[in-house]
């Protein structure tokens, strides 16, 4: 490490923030020195982003101070804390992809004589900050909208990097770039890094936290959960800190006693009674494409099956809707009657512990982790045989995600069979009897989960299994 | 547990530095040279149906001359559309123009200031729509609606719900045909008129930094905001240039008819719109090019003119304009699933 390594870039201090009655910060600290690369990690939920907007200036603290350079920093808007040198690359990126590159780049300080853009210094600028990413090989002339995601991200680094930004945010910066570009990506950051930038990297996959990162800070339902240095920490360690107890605790599994078949998934592959069956596969492998098959094929006169989608608002649930009708909607006689209904719903409510004012709210007011329980809980009182589970605990708190487990054990305990697929590989380690990965709309033989580790199922999601 | 994730170094590097090149794409390629091929095709089926007499000079001026109201109205709406904006009132700013200049005229007034005066009047409602458009936070459908309803009753309240007679000037020689006169024009004034406003428009909009701003804003205004951009003032600017040019459309369409009529140009709106349409304009904002509209716009003047001297009834040309419409729609909706289609 280098002298400019010590300095601190930035330090916020005693940073807490609500929003209405909901608690979303509570007495934070964080602090980055240049020339370090900090992880933020934390489940979804936990206050990262919420922080995150607040060093962006997208938000303003209750409470707390902020330090940037040792001077007070305190920015009412993202322009603000942008012409400071805090500058916050989002998951979604923000290219005006009409324009160009170097127009991009320079938007907001263009070079003009007279009001008349200086094409030759914009063009000059644009060059310097990309040849500084080492990617001068992105011509400043094409259309934003036509380079691919990946270059689209570099070139609002170099937005950032041209107005001056000496702190940069990365929020979750590869989850919608492939592979070989995250390599990519990991040279940039490095060489911010070694060009003295403090660069904080938001991520919930701690197999990049290790790679990239020097330092990782934990954040659990709005506090400071810890932290360290990841050369000394485990990945366990780092995963227990996010979650806030142990593995065991999370993943309750009874004894599982597999029964009859009842459904062929595949050619070869059948779902017993009894089991879990897990599907790795990253997005856009096909995955959701098999559940709906295997959903579409049901008949009347075979076993029931249902199926929890993967996109809650746009289809798992009528958003505007209440917890008693998205319960009820697949059971509706003829002739429906409120009282009736809403006494079935009622008893889902208290078995899920689905936390709702009561059972006419509408659905679209609860949390990410409740509205699961409501899709969940319409299966049971449907009673199926069979459980289609498409990325079921996708973007709900932990305490939500253990319910969500246990209760998936205790169904296959009582002789339901479950089908889960999903990117996040330790809650298929955890919960499924046998796993199968599915690469490129190909499932491999599904092998028990004590032949299985994370590392492998990512290798063969990734790549099929050849290397 | 040790965790590792295969490396593609090479891959990487390969990728990096292989020379970044647009792929073929028919949307785009379309929508760059759909207009000229518009353009031509319009004219080839004319030409076929007329007779050569359709591609004779006097002829073409008509079309020039035709075109120049819709034109000078679509060149600010090309401004309005490029920052995903749109401007309902045009028709009804355009009918109070014309009421203005005629009262104005008729009181002595000499017609250059009667024609700032128009012009001035259109700038005005564009800054109001501006102003509810950024401080308010409405849609700008919504506030021109409105505007297109409390203008249209301004111009029939300041007229007394008639036509406004006024006094011959040269406002009406601005649209006159140049046969048969020694003029040096070669063209009628007005067209001299709406080349140079295109012109100076579409070095506006290209290489100005305002310009290239209305860019920013209609293709993503949340960055935009972020880059420092003022969008508050840009939109007022932006709306007052629009009604401006719609201002100045009344100029030319007083010069038509020689009278201030608080009952014309209903609909406009709509001819206008789908000259920047035709012309390559996205209702989504961020696309529009002034020669693009520029096109559009005679493209319609073309089938207008051509219909009428086939001897075609005025139904069968409403129903081609109306065709043509949501045909230019539909093009655009193609040209946006292209363009998202190409960028994954």
């Amino acid at each position: 490490m280098t002298a400019i390594g010590h300095a601190v870039r930035f330090e916020m201090t005693g940073i807490s923030k609500s929003f209405g009655a909901t608690t979303a910060l509570k007495d934070v600290n964080f602090k980055v020195n240049a020339g370090e690369i900090c992880a933020l990690v934390g489940q979804n939920g936990a206050g990262k982003s919420t922080l995150m907007s607040i060093l962006s200036g997208a938000a303003q603290p209750d409470a707390g101070a902020m330090m940037l350079d040792g001077v007070a920093y305190r920015p009412r808007n993202p322009l603000e804390a942008r012409q400071s040198g805090v500058a916050m690359i989002h998951q979604e990126l923000s290219l005006a992809s009409d324009l160009s590159v170097e127009e991009n780049i320079v938007l907001g300080m263009e070079p003009t004589r007279y009001g008349i853009v200086r094409r030759a210094e914009m063009r000059a600028r644009a060059k310097n900050v990309l040849r500084q990413l080492d990617h001068s090989e992105i011509s400043p002339t094409m259309l934003a909208g036509t380079l691919s995601v990946a270059e689209q991200q570099l070139v609002e680094i170099a937005r950032a990097l041209a107005v001056g930004c000496r702190v940069l945010v990365l929020d979750e910066p590869t989850s919608s770039i492939a592979r070989a570009d995250v390599e990519r990506l990991f040279e940039i950051i490095g060489r911010l890094k070694a060009q003295g930038h403090a660069v904080v990297y938001i991520s919930h996959f701690i197999d990049e936290v290790k790679e990239v990162a020097d330092r990782f800070a934990v954040l659990r339902d709005g506090r400071n959960a810890g932290g360290g240095d990841v050369r000394s920490a485990t990945r366990k360690e780092i995963v227990e800190m996010m979650v806030g107890r142990s593995m065991e605790e999370l993943y309750p599994r009874t004894r599982r006693r597999p029964g009859k078949v009842i459904l062929d998934v595949a050619p070869g592959i059948e779902l017993h009674r009894g089991e879990v069956l897990g599907i790795a596969g990253l997005v856009g492998a096909g995955r959701t494409r098999l559940l709906r098959r295997l959903f579409g094929r049901q008949s009347p006169w075979m076993h029931s099956v249902g199926m929890v989608s993967e996109d809650r608002k746009g289809e798992g649930l009528a958003m505007g809707m209440s917890v008693t009708d998205n319960l009820t909607l697949p059971r509706l006689t003829g002739w429906v009657s409120p009282p009736k209904q809403s006494s079935i719903a009622q008893r889902w409510i208290q078995d899920l512990e689905i936390r709702c004012h009561d059972d006419r709210q509408e659905i679209s007011e609860l949390s990410g982790g409740n509205q699961q329980k409501v899709a969940l809980g319409r299966l049971l009182y449907c009673d199926v045989d069979v459980l289609l589970l498409d990325e079921p605990t996708r973007g709900i708190d932990v305490g939500s995600k253990a319910q969500i487990y246990e209760l998936i054990d205790n169904l296959v305990a009582g002789g339901k069979a479950v089908l889960i697929v999903s990117s996040y590989f330790p809650e298929l380690i955890g919960i499924c009897d046998r796993i199968a990965v599915m690469h490129r709309g190909k499932l491999s033989a599904p092998r028990p989960v004590s032949e299985v580790d994370e590392h492998q199922l990512m290798m063969e999601a990734c790549s099929g299994g050849r290397e | 547990m040790k965790i590792e994730i295969p490396r593609m170094k090479n891959m990487t590097r390969i990728e990096a530095t292989t020379e970044l090149k647009a792929p073929y794409q028919p949307a785009k390629w379309l929508s760059r040279t759909g207009p000229v091929l518009g353009l031509f095709l319009v004219c080839v089926i004319f030409g076929f149906l007329v007779g050569p007499q359709f591609f004779r000079t006097g002829n073409l001026e008509l079309i020039a001359r035709q075109t120049a109201i819709v034109a000078v109205a679509a060149l600010g709406m090309t401004v309005v559309i490029a920052s995903a904006g749109i401007d309902l009132s045009v028709g009804s700013v355009v009918s109070l123009s014309t009421v203005i200049i005629a009262l104005l005229l008729r009181a002595g007034i000499p017609p250059l200031a009667a024609v700032l005066a128009a012009v001035a009047a259109g700038v005005f409602c564009g800054a109001i729509v501006g102003m509810l458009v950024t401080r308010l936070r409405l849609l700008p459908f919504i506030v021109t609606l409105g505007m297109m309803l409390v203008v249209r009753g301004a111009a029939k309240g300041l007229a007394d719900e008639q036509r406004v007679e006024a006094p011959i000037t040269w406002i009406n020689d601005l649209l006159r045909s140049s046969a048969g006169t020694t003029s040096w024009l070669v063209l009628p004034a007005g067209v001299w008129i709406i080349i140079a406003l295109s012109l100076m428009t579409g070095v506006m909009l290209e290489y100005t930094r305002f310009g290239r701003h209305i860019f920013a804003i209609g293709s993503n205004e949340r960055t935009a905001r972020l880059c420092g951009v003022r969008i508050d003032a840009c939109k007022v600017a932006i709306y007052s240039i629009g009604a401006g040019f719609a201002g100045l459309a009344g100029v030319m369409q007083f010069s038509k008819l020689s009278v201030g009529d608080p009952t014309v140009a209903v609909g406009l709106e709509l001819d206008v719109i789908a000259a920047v349409i035709i012309g390559g304009g996205s209702l989504l904002g961020g696309r529009g090019s002034v020669f693009g509209t520029l096109l559009g716009a005679t493209i319609m003047a073309v089938i207008q003119l051509g219909s009428s001297q086939r001897g075609m009834p005025n139904w069968v040309q409403q129903i081609v304009t109306g065709g043509i419409i949501i045909l230019a729609v539909a093009l655009d909706h193609w040209r946006q699933h292209g363009h998202n289609y190409s960028r994954n």
